[in-house]
């Protein structure tokens, strides 16, 4: 299953940047980290963040496809679910890179919690949005 | 050094976002929508990473440091609190609504598609408001 061997990769990112840079790679951590002007490391945040985005290129350039976006959601539904993403995660320490694969990971109840409480309300959040729209 | 690792290691994160399915937003949508067409298989993704990094952490943190830093930094929070439950509902409101998450949303930067674009600068400026009230009401961190 291509999914499995997608997380394995991501796994692999992440033990890469532990066992050498001794960093989790919480997303959302990263980002923050960088828009915050007391922080001091900010150099590995860039790098990572700039190869996050090149990876993107090269998917782009071997499988266009799979940036394809199926859905009725319109340019103001990505501008408010982006503002929602924004101040959650950094509200709530992580996301789904932070707490769903690096806290879980580690065994951290925090980040249990979290992933369980952030998928519940991304329930919800479907259940909202197709009884206002009728659809996905 | 750390700085080629880090890219490297941002490089191959975004090659398995890519290849899970993270980056189209019906994937992600169809997986929260329990309730209808539910498609299970982004569990294989979190399988997947938990699945490896689980057990490659324990295996890295028997190392008193890492290869090319003198100590680990890792997250030392434990509580779970209001403002825990509060973010992970808030960002799960927006990631269900956008199908998009942060990582995946980055990953789509260059894409051409404008909607990762629309997501991650709305997303960059809720940090920003967010850091701001937080400094202002001087919240701990």
């Amino acid at each position: 299953m291509i999914q499995v061997l997608g997380g394995v990769i991501i796994g692999l990112a992440a033990t890469m940047m532990l066992l050498f840079n001794g960093r989790v790679t919480g997303i959302s951590g990263i980002v923050g980290g960088l828009l915050n002007p007391k922080t001091s490391d900010k150099n590995w945040r860039v790098l990572f963040l700039v190869g996050l985005i090149l990876g993107g290129a090269f998917l782009k350039l071997l499988h266009g496809e799979i940036f394809t976006v199926i859905s009725s959601a319109t340019p103001f539904d990505y501008v408010i679910a982006g503002f929602f993403v924004g101040c959650g995660t950094l509200m709530g320490n992580g996301c789904t890179s932070g707490h769903g694969v690096c806290g879980i990971s580690r065994f951290s109840v925090r980040s249990m919690i979290a992933t369980i409480t952030f998928i519940l309300s991304g329930i919800m959040s479907i259940i909202m949005f197709k009884l206002l729209r009728g659809g996905l | 050094m750390k700085g080629l690792v880090a890219l490297a290691s941002g490089f191959i994160f975004a090659l398995g976002l890519g290849l899970s399915g993270m980056t189209q937003p019906h994937i992600v949508r169809g997986f929260l929508d329990v309730f209808g067409a539910w498609d299970w298989r982004l569990l294989g993704v979190m399988g997947g990473a938990i699945g490896i990094h689980s057990i490659t952490y324990r295996l890295i943190l028997k190392r008193p440091s890492p290869i090319l830093d003198t100590k680990f930094q890792l997250p030392t929070k434990k509580d779970i609190d209001l403002r825990l439950i509060s973010g992970s509902i808030l960002f799960g409101l927006g990631w269900g609504w956008a199908g998009i998450c942060p990582g995946p949303g980055l990953v789509g930067m260059l894409s051409g598609n404008i909607v990762f674009i629309y997501f991650i600068g709305s997303m960059l400026l809720g940090m920003k408001v967010f850091q701001m009230i937080e400094h202002k009401f001087g919240s701990k961190t």
